[in-house]
C-alpha cells in the first residue's frame, strides 16, 4: 500500500524548478497529486463481516448475487411473454390494489422486479464481497494558489489593455448601446403569439373579456342536450346548467371553446318571496334566476348549489355566493359577485336572455375597472 | 493477461491518446464518497429524473399535442364517439391501445412525483445539516432553481393530457396570469393565443414541457453534480472524520456498485408502483370543456400549498384610477411563492452575513448544534404544511365532517401563529439536547447501576462514551460559534464608524442565532471528564471479577459474531491480514 505523495513541511519540495518568486510557501506544502494505488484506511473501529473470514459465507453471498441476476433475466423473459400473450383489455382483481389491467400489472411486476433485482444484486455484491473498509482522502483547498490569482489578474489586465476597452470610449459606448437594443427584437417577436383573425387590429382583450354570446332575445338551452327551456322545466330548488342557443354554431365557426367558456350560465329557481336582492329590478322570471357559471375568482365553473341556503360553492377554492342576495360573495377568496343575466320568456314561451351581461364574467383583470 | 483485458487496455489507450482520459481516471476512480442514508435522497432525485426522461421520450412517440377536436374511436368503450381534443384522445390511446403504454405513462407520473418529493426532502437535509454553507452556497442556489423548475415541469406535464382536471388547472393558471397588474391581461392573451381555452396552448406548453424545462434541469443538474465532484461531498461527524478529510468508500468499485445498484433499485421500485397503483386515471375525468368541473378538484401534491394559499387569502380587490388589482389572487399565487423562493435562494448568504462565519464547512452540523437555523427550517415546514392542509380543505371538511368556513378561518389565523410557536419549541428542544450532550461529554452516560462504596456513599456508575458517540458529540465544538461582539461607534483613532447601524443589525442577528447556544466543553475538559468517569466505573471492577468467576462466565454463541473487547480498527485489521483489504 503506498502513501499519498505530499509535500509535508520539513520535507524538501521536489518539483525540480526551485521556488519561483512570489510563491506562497504554504502553497508548496499542499499535495500536488495523489500517488497511484490505494488510499490509507481510516483508523476507525471496524468489524469484519462473516464473508471476510468464512469462505462458506463468501460463497453463499456469491450464490445470492448470481441468483438475483438470474431472477432478473427470468423476469425480462416473462415481460415479453406478458406483452404478447395477455389481452390488454382484461382486468384482474389484486387484493389491496383493487381492479387493475392484467397486462399493466404483469408488465409492471416483471419489468419492475427484473430491474430491481439487478440493483439488489449489485448492492449485495458490494456489501458482502467488496472491501468494506472505509478509506481517507484529504480535501484540498478550493481557493486558487496565490501566484495563479496574480497571474490571472495580470492576464486580464493585459487583455483589457490590448483590447483598448478603456481607451476607445466611443467603441465602448456604442457597443453598450447595441447590446441594450438587442432584447427589443427578441421581445417584439413574441407579439404575434396572439393575433385576431383579420390579421391584427381586432377587438382588444378588454372588449373580448367584456362580451359574451348572450344578446337580447337569445333562447336559453340546456348544457348537454341543447333543448330550449320552458319555465316549468325548472322546479323550485333545482339547478340547470345552460348555454345560449347558438353555442354550437359559434363553436363550429370559431373552431374553439372560447364562447362556451364565457357564456356558460346556471339557472336556479326559488320562491319569488325568497329572493332578497337582484342585480337589476325584475331580472328573474317567476323566481328563476340566471347567473354566470364562471367563478369571479380564477374562473372555475361552479355547479355546487345548496338549495336551502341558496349558496353556490366553487369546487376549486370554496368561494361561496348567495344567489338569493344578488349573487354576492358570502365567503371565500372571490372578491366580486357572480354576474346576473336578466331573463324572460319569448312569445313561444321559452326562456330567453333579456339583455347581455351587464359586467364582464369570469376572473378579474387589470383593465376591468 | 486475458484477451478481454488486452482489448480493454487498447481501448483505454486509444481513447486516452485522443482525450487524455487516463489522467482523469487515475484521480477519479479512487475518489472517496462518504456514506450516510440521507445522502441517498439526492440520488433518488437524480435517478427518478432519469426515469422521467426515459419514460417521457417513449410518451412523445404516441402523444399528439393538439387541441383539434376529434371523435374518439379507441378501445375505451365509455368514451366512444365523444368529441375531444387530439391531446386527450392520444393520451387515451397510450393508456388503452399501446401495450405497456399505461405502464410508461404511470411511470412518468410516479417518477415525477417522486422526483419532486425526493428533491424537497433532499433540500431539507441539506438545510438542517448546514451543507449549504461555504463553499457550497452556489450549489444551494442551483438547487432552489431546480426545485422551481421541477414545479414548472410537473405543472406543465399535468396539463398536457387535456382531461377535465388538467383543464381546470389551466383555467386557474390563466386566472392567476390575468391577475398580474398591468401586463397580466395581455400576458394571458399572448400565452393562450386569445381567450381561454383557445386552440394553441397545449402545443405551446408541450414545447416548454419536453424541451425548455428538461433542458434547463439537465444543464443545472450537470453543474450541480460537477460542483459536488469538485468540492467533494460533505460528511457527518464521526471517528476519524475532520473538516479537511473525506472518509468513505472509493468510487471504484464500492461506490459505483452501490450507487449504480441503487439506480436500478429506484427504477425497479418506480415500475412496480406504476404496475400496481393507478395514478391520474384521466379516462374517469373525461375530456376538457370550460363549463364543467368535478367536485373535489385537487392539483398534484406539490402544487397543493400554492392552491392552499389561494384558498386562504381573504377576498381583497381594489380599483385604482379605473384599474383593477386582484390582491386576492396576486398575493397568494405570485407574491407568496416569489418571496418563499427568493428567501430560500438567498438563505446561505443571509446566514453567513448575520453570523460572520467565513470558514469552510465540510463537516455537517447536527441540527441541534444550530438551534436557530433548525428552528427556522421547522418554521418553514410548518408554514408549508398549513398551506398544504389549506389546499385540501374540502377533502378534510368532508372526511372529518367539519365546516369548510371554520377550517379556512382556523388556517387564516394559524398561518401567522403556529409557525412562530414551532420556531420557539424547536429551538428549546435543540438547546435541551445541547445541554444533554454537554452533560454526556463531561460525565459519560448513566449506566443505571447504583454502587455502594465501602464508606457507605451511593453513586450511580457512569460509563465512558463509546468512541463513535464521543466523536459525534464532540462535533459540537466545531459547530459552536460565539455571537459577534457589539460594534464600536468610534474606532481606535476616534473616527466615526460609517457602518455602525449595519453592524448593530448584524451583531443583533448574530446574537439571535448564537447567544443562547450551550457552549460545549473544551477537549481538555472532555478528556478530564471521561477519565473521571472511567475511574468511577473502575470502582465497580472488583464486582465484575466476582460475577465473572462465579456466575457470568458463560460463553455466548447467539449472534453472528461475538468478540471480546472493542472491535479492531481498520488499521489493526490490515496489519493482521498483511495489508490486504
Amino acid at each position: 500500500m503506498s502513501e499519498i505523495t505530499t509535500r509535508d513541511s520539513g520535507a524538501t519540495p521536489d518539483h525540480g524548478h526551485g521556488t519561483p518568486d512570489g510563491v506562497d510557501p504554504e502553497d508548496l506544502a499542499r499535495p500536488l497529486y495523489e500517488g497511484p494505488g490505494a488510499l490509507p484506511a481510516a483508523d476507525i473501529p471496524h468489524r469484519p463481516r462473516r464473508s471476510d473470514f468464512d469462505p462458506k459465507a463468501a460463497r453463499r453471498a456469491e450464490r445470492q448475487v448470481a441468483a438475483l441476476f438470474v431472477l432478473s433475466m427470468l423476469m425480462f423473459i416473462l415481460f415479453c411473454v406478458g406483452y404478447i400473450a395477455i389481452d390488454p383489455t382484461t382486468a384482474v382483481y389484486i387484493p389491496t390494489f383493487g381492479e387493475v389491467g392484467a397486462q399493466n400489472f404483469v408488465l409492471g411486476l416483471t419489468l419492475g422486479l427484473g430491474i430491481f433485482c439487478i440493483g439488489a444484486g449489485a448492492i449485495q455484491w458490494a456489501k458482502k464481497l467488496m472491501p468494506d473498509v472505509e478509506v481517507v482522502q484529504e480535501r484540498h483547498p478550493l481557493t486558487s494558489i496565490k501566484h495563479e490569482t496574480v497571474e490571472a489578474a495580470d492576464q486580464y489586465e493585459r487583455g483589457k489593455e490590448e483590447s483598448g476597452f478603456a481607451q476607445y470610449r466611443i467603441i465602448r459606448r456604442t457597443l453598450i448601446g447595441a447590446m441594450a437594443l438587442l432584447p427589443i427584437p427578441a421581445l417584439i417577436l413574441l407579439r404575434d403569439l396572439w393575433t385576431s383573425k383579420d390579421g391584427g387590429f381586432g377587438p382588444s382583450p378588454t372588449e373580448l373579456l367584456s362580451t359574451t354570446a348572450w344578446v337580447e332575445g337569445m333562447p336559453i338551452v340546456t348544457d348537454g342536450t341543447y333543448q330550449k327551456l320552458r319555465p316549468e322545466d325548472i322546479p323550485v330548488g333545482g339547478l340547470v346548467s345552460a348555454l345560449p342557443e347558438d353555442i354550437m354554431e359559434i363553436q363550429e365557426e370559431e373552431h374553439n371553446l372560447n364562447a362556451r367558456g364565457k357564456a356558460a350560465i346556471i339557472l336556479v329557481r326559488m320562491e319569488p318571496g325568497e329572493i332578497r336582492a337582484q342585480q337589476g329590478d325584475g331580472w328573474d322570471y317567476q323566481g328563476i334566476l340566471a347567473y354566470s357559471k364562471i367563478c369571479t375568482h380564477v374562473g372555475c365553473p361552479i355547479a355546487l348549489y345548496e338549495h336551502r341556503t341558496h349558496h353556490l360553492l366553487c369546487p376549486c377554492h370554496q368561494s361561496t355566493f348567495d344567489l338569493a342576495d344578488a349573487g354576492n360573495v358570502v365567503f371565500g377568496p372571490a372578491a366580486r359577485r357572480m354576474p346576473q343575466l336578466p331573463i324572460g320568456v319569448n312569445e313561444a314561451g321559452f326562456l330567453v336572455a333579456r339583455a347581455p351581461f351587464a359586467e364582464p364574467v369570469g376572473p378579474s383583470f387589470w383593465e376591468r375597472g | 493477461m486475458s484477451t478481454t483485458e488486452k482489448i480493454g487496455g487498447s481501448v483505454a489507450a486509444y481513447v486516452d491518446d485522443r482525450v487524455g482520459s487516463n489522467r482523469f481516471l487515475t484521480r477519479s476512480l479512487k475518489k472517496v464518497f462518504p456514506d450516510h442514508w440521507s445522502f441517498m435522497l439526492g440520488e433518488i432525485t437524480l435517478y427518478s429524473f432519469i426515469v422521467v426522461l426515459l419514460s417521457g421520450v417513449f410518451l412523445t412517440l404516441f402523444y399528439k399535442p393538439s387541441m383539434v377536436e376529434v371523435i374518439y374511436d379507441g378501445s375505451y368503450v365509455p368514451l366512444k364517439g365523444v368529441m375531444m381534443s387530439e391531446a386527450y384522445a392520444s393520451t387515451l390511446n397510450i393508456s388503452f391501445d399501446v401495450r405497456g403504454g399505461l405502464l410508461i405513462r404511470q411511470m412518468h407520473h410516479w417518477a415525477a412525483l417522486i422526483f419532486i418529493a425526493a428533491m424537497s426532502v433532499h433540500m431539507f437535509r441539506v438545510f438542517f445539516t448546514g451543507a449549504f454553507r461555504k463553499p457550497r452556497e452556489f450549489n444551494w442556489v442551483i438547487g432552489i432553481a431546480l426545485i422551481t423548475l421541477g414545479l414548472g415541469a410537473g405543472f406543465s406535464g399535468y396539463s398536457l393530457p387535456d382531461d377535465l382536471l388538467s383543464g381546470t388547472g389551466l383555467q386557474i393558471a390563466r386566472g392567476i396570469v390575468q391577475a398580474i397588474p398591468i401586463v397580466g391581461t395581455w400576458g394571458a392573451f399572448l400565452l393562450f393565443d386569445g381567450e381561454f381555452p383557445g386552440t394553441e396552448f397545449i402545443s405551446r406548453l408541450y414545447g416548454v414541457h419536453i424541451l425548455l424545462i428538461p433542458g434547463l434541469i439537465l444543464a443545472l443538474i450537470t453543474v450541480h453534480l460537477m460542483m459536488v465532484w469538485t468540492q467533494k461531498h460533505t460528511q457527518f461527524p464521526g471517528p476519524g472524520r475532520t473538516n479537511t478529510n473525506v472518509v468513505g468508500y472509493p468510487l471504484m468499485p464500492i461506490y459505483m456498485a452501490k450507487a449504480g445498484g441503487f439506480f436500478f433499485v429506484v427504477f425497479g421500485v418506480i415500475i412496480l408502483i406504476s404496475g400496481l397503483v393507478t395514478i391520474n386515471p384521466i379516462w374517469i375525468f373525461g375530456p376538457y370543456t370550460p363549463d364543467q368541473v368535478s367536485a373535489g378538484s385537487q392539483p398534484d401534491w406539490y402544487i397543493g400549498w400554492l392552491d392552499g394559499a389561494l384558498r386562504l387569502m381573504p377576498n381583497v380587490e381594489t380599483v385604482l384610477f379605473g384599474y383593477t388589482i386582484s390582491w386576492n389572487v396576486f398575493i397568494p399565487s405570485v407574491i407568496v411563492p416569489g418571496i418563499v423562493f427568493t428567501v430560500a435562494a438567498f438563505y446561505p448568504f443571509i446566514e453567513a452575513w448575520a453570523t460572520g462565519d467565513k470558514r469552510d464547512h465540510n463537516l455537517l452540523d447536527r441540527p441541534r448544534n444550530a438551534p436557530t437555523r433548525t428552528a427556522i427550517g421547522v418554521m418553514a415546514i410548518t408554514f408549508y404544511l398549513l398551506l398544504f392542509i389549506g389546499g385540501g380543505n374540502d377533502i378534510i371538511a368532508i372526511t372529518f365532517d367539519l365546516s369548510i368556513n371554520s377550517i379556512i378561518w382556523f388556517l387564516r389565523i394559524a398561518i401567522f401563529v403556529v409557525p412562530p410557536i414551532a420556531f420557539v419549541v424547536t429551538r428549546r428542544i435543540c438547546l435541551a439536547l445541547q445541554r444533554r450532550d454537554r452533560e454526556k461529554l463531561l460525565h459519560g452516560y448513566e449506566s443505571g447501576r447504583i454502587l455502594r462504596l465501602p464508606h457507605g456513599e451511593f453513586i450511580e456508575v457512569h460509563e465512558p462514551l463509546p468512541a463513535k458517540e464521543r466523536a459525534v458529540l464532540e462535533s459540537a465544538i466545531e459547530s459552536y460559534r460565539a455571537p459577534l461582539p457589539a460594534p464600536a461607534k468610534l474606532d481606535a483613532n476616534g473616527v466615526r464608524n460609517k457602518f455602525y447601524r449595519l453592524q448593530i443589525l448584524r451583531s443583533k442577528l448574530s446574537h439571535w442565532y448564537y447567544a443562547d447556544d450551550i457552549k460545549p466543553p473544551t477537549r481538555e475538559e472532555i478528556e478530564a471528564g471521561q477519565a473521571h468517569v472511567a475511574h468511577d466505573a473502575a470502582l465497580e471492577a472488583p464486582l465484575h471479577d466476582y460475577e465473572e468467576t462465579h456466575f457470568v462466565n458463560v460463553p455466548f454463541h447467539g449472534g453472528i459474531l461475538h468478540e471480546q473487547g472493542a472491535p479492531m480498527t481498520n488499521k489493526q485489521q490490515l496489519e493482521a491480514r498483511g495489508g490486504n483489504l
